[in-house]
């Protein structure tokens, strides 16, 4: 069972799944990570929702805009809306979330709910 | 216009390549349109991650080379949990139509998207053939 767990997130293989975007995700002590491949995708067509522990990326991927009428050639580049939503392993603080674009990729860096966070629980003396 | 020269399924890692590259970087074909205007043919290739100084073209003869090396996503202090993409480089290659003009040809890569300008040579745009009376 602990292999098999670990196996499964050791992050070598690629989980099975076709859907839009392609997201990893990325934990640290007190916060995790979102990325996402989002190529031709800019801040102003992506709205990012938080519910307690769930994040939804939706938006739209549009084609670029040509003055004149083109002679396509290839077509391989899909287009169309999208949604996600992403089971975080934590809540979240709503107000320490950051989100940013880097070349075709999004990272959110969302911080857990600091009333969520394990607390250490000091033994008293009998 | 513009010929693929190698057809590959998207997505999947070619085995070809160049010798410095290290092992387990997977190569992608990047999805890309190809479309043709009145003066120029413009190839747009999805390259997520990469950044500008990633970029290397080449055209050799009528052969355009395209390629892009992520510069990676991983964010630093944390541990990877559950994967859906992996980081790694993209590249594939056109042949074009002799008819090109060489040296206008240009290049601009925004948002993970590369975007190849390959203006036609004068000779190659139609032209308007004129019936003379006898």
């Amino acid at each position: 069972m602990q292999s098999e767990m670990n196996r499964l997130f050791s992050g070598t293989g690629l989980a099975p799944t076709r859907d839009f975007p392609p997201i990893n995700i990325w934990l640290g002590e007190n916060s995790v990570v979102v990325t996402a491949e989002l190529p031709g995708v800019t801040r102003n067509d992506v709205t990012l929702n938080l519910q307690d522990d769930v994040l939804t990326l939706e938006g739209k991927r549009e084609p670029g805009r040509q003055q004149e009428s083109v002679n396509w050639q290839r077509r391989e580049r899909s287009y169309g809306s999208f949604s996600r939503a992403v089971q975080l392993p934590f809540r979240i603080d709503p107000d320490k979330v950051q989100a940013r674009f880097n070349n075709g990729i999004l990272e959110i860096e969302l911080e857990r709910l600091e009333a969520d966070r394990p607390k250490k629980i000091e033994i008293r003396a009998a | 216009m513009a010929q693929e020269v190698r057809t590959t399924d998207q997505r999947t890692t070619t085995t070809t390549g160049s010798a410095e590259r290290p092992p387990n970087r997977p190569v992608f074909v990047p999805p890309s349109d190809i479309y043709e205007t009145h003066d120029s043919i413009v190839v747009l290739a999805e390259m997520p991650g990469v950044a500008s100084d990633g970029v290397d073209i080449t055209l050799e003869r009528r052969m355009l080379t395209i390629r892009g090396r992520s510069a990676g996503s991983e964010p630093g202090g944390y541990q990877r949990v559950y994967n859906e993409y992996v980081d790694g480089d993209f590249e594939r290659v056109f042949t074009l139509s002799d008819n090109i003009d060489r040296d206008r040809i240009e290049a601009t890569l925004q948002d993970g998207i590369l975007q190849v300008t390959l203006p036609k040579a004068e000779t190659a745009k139609p032209r308007r053939i004129e019936l003379k009376t006898s």
